[in-house]
């Protein structure tokens, strides 16, 4: 950090193409004191959680349809592959012609980022599961219907599932600022976009360091200490 | 005694992935009547773990008629659980709710069905380790939590298939043990899968020899040997030899068809003593 303000003093750098660190410091507090940042970040996140609510339900739905109806995985399913290689944002466009610039498409595009990859790793998770517990669960009377799945197929499959969430919950966070960027509505992307427009560097570096920061909160400190301790639990890792 | 398992004539057939079928079983025909402790005994691929597998359920047979309890079988059910190979413990359960998982989908009430659990947890042992989950268990231990299992559900039949196989031989001989105990005490029809001729002898009253391809059974020997069983017992060493005669035809066929030599022979005498040729040289 001293030697990125030293750098900014000694080479003199132009302030909008990149800020100083006092500057980006400075700009900081006055986005906190001012509600901007934090009514961006709040907005955001309120999408997001949204979004990802909508994709980890829908992609747990089609995951355990595609495990289990060999017809849907072999013409939906492979469909999903497809869609999945897509990067979300470009089905923005179509978005805004369905929903509009507004909050609808930015969540749309958010939760289709996530859907595609919580599908294949549940699909992934239920057809990894060792048929000795099937038939253990069997021979104690869980039959072939709901509390097999509830009592056997998720839990077995839960390793694999958890991997996906945090997946989906990255390829979510991307979807979401690009959409933001594009599409109207305050938001952290939004914001970015208005740093562009009033060549404010600062305000732009702040954003890209709070989702930066968010991310590896929410990543590191939620869903792998979950994946951690859960890996720990199966058995799967010491 | 009334019979509590009835096979008659079954066979087995399987689609091969070429499309051929493939002869498992050919006319298996047996009983057991209740409280017997009967061994399916036979070299790997002679279809005994087959037959475990339509007893449980699992599959169904091409030909003939299964009863149990004079009902047919239709669909695995607790009334004939499996202890496996390899165990089946959820390793995202404690040993207690493993052991209580059978009682829970009966729709027994919590409580009760941890006290049940942690009655059956006590009989093999591992009331120190109810609360831990499978994976901190060596394989002696996530056996004895298997058989708690299945003993829970107060099942009439135990199947068994090969569940001693993955362990080291001293747990073994410590299981057995518990084995004959359990049964001694609980009075359960047991079918025991296993291709070890000792333990089949050491645990059972009857041994059903299988020969293979297609798997049919090939003679039977009745055990009649004090309980509790001794290692040094004499009729036991005798029934054991036989038995291995008895296998020395199955095993030359498996041999000679895994090696694809027809010249390879392991009968008597064939097999060179190494004790002679080497005597003193360890020294």
């Amino acid at each position: 950090m001293v030697t990125w303000e030293a750098a900014y003093r000694i080479i003199g750098w132009e302030a909008w193409k990149f800020p100083s660190l006092f500057q980006t410091m400075q700009s900081f507090y006055d986005g906190f004191v001012q509600g901007q940042l934090l009514e961006a970040i709040g907005n955001s996140l309120r999408r997001l959680l949204i979004a990802f609510a909508l994709s980890l339900s829908i992609g747990m739905v089609l995951g355990v349809l595609f495990a289990k109806v060999k017809l849907l995985d072999d013409t939906l399913g492979f469909l999903v592959v497809a869609l999945q290689t897509v990067p979300s944002i470009a089905w923005l466009p179509f978005a805004i012609i369905w929903f509009g610039f507004n909050d609808t498409s930015v969540i749309f595009i958010t939760a289709l980022g996530a859907t595609w990859t919580m599908s294949i790793s549940t699909r992934t998770g239920i057809k990894n599961i060792s048929p000795i517990y099937l038939r253990a669960a069997q021979t104690l009377g869980t039959g072939t219907g709901w509390k097999m799945f509830t009592q056997i197929l998720i839990p077995a499959a839960f390793p694999h599932i958890m991997t996906g969430v945090r997946v989906s919950w990255a390829f979510a966070w991307r979807a979401l600022v690009a959409g933001e960027l594009i599409a109207n509505g305050a938001g952290l992307g939004q914001l970015l976009q208005d740093g562009r427009g009033l060549g404010d560097t600062a305000l732009m570096l702040n954003v890209v360091i709070i989702i930066a920061v968010l991310g590896t909160i929410s990543d590191h400190i939620v869903f792998k200490r979950m994946e951690d301790k859960l890996l720990v639990r199966y058995g799967l890792e010491k | 005694m009334t019979e509590m398992i009835e096979i008659d004539g079954v066979s087995k057939r399987f689609k091969q992935r070429d499309g051929n079928e493939f002869q498992v079983l050919e006319d298996v025909s047996f009983t057991i009547p209740e409280g017997e402790f009967v061994s399916l005994l036979g070299p790997s691929g002679c279809g005994k773990s087959t037959i475990l597998n339509l007893l449980a359920g699992f599959e169904k047979v091409s030909q003939g008629t299964i009863k149990v309890n004079d009902g047919l079988i239709k669909e695995p059910g607790p009334d004939r659980v499996v202890v496996f190979q390899e165990h089946g413990l959820f390793p995202w359960l404690t040993v207690l709710d493993n052991v209580a998982f059978g009682l829970k989908q009966r729709g027994v009430g919590k409580k009760e069905r941890n006290q049940l659990a942690m009655e059956q947890i006590r009989a093999v042992h591992l009331s120190k380790f109810a609360d831990r989950y499978p994976h901190e268990l060596s394989g002696g231990m996530k056996q004895r939590a298997a058989i708690a299992r299945a003993l829970v559900m107060d099942p009439q039949i135990l199947l068994m298939d090969e569940p001693f196989a993955a362990l080291d031989e001293q747990t073994r001989l410590v299981l057995h043990q518990e084995l004959e105990e359990i049964w001694l005490r609980t009075g359960k029809t047991i079918l025991f899968i296993t291709h070890n001729i000792r333990e089949a002898v050491m645990l059972s009253d009857r041994v059903l020899v299988m020969s293979t391809r297609p798997g049919k059974i090939k003679k039977e020997f009745v055990v009649q040997a004090a309980r509790p069983r001794d290692g040094s017992d004499s009729v036991l060493h005798y029934v054991e030899k036989q038995i291995m005669d008895c296998l020395a035809d199955e095993l030359e066929k498996v041999v000679k068809e895994e090696m694809g030599d027809e010249s390879y022979s392991i009968k008597k005498n064939a097999v060179s003593d190494h004790t002679f040729g080497n005597m003193g040289s360890g020294i």
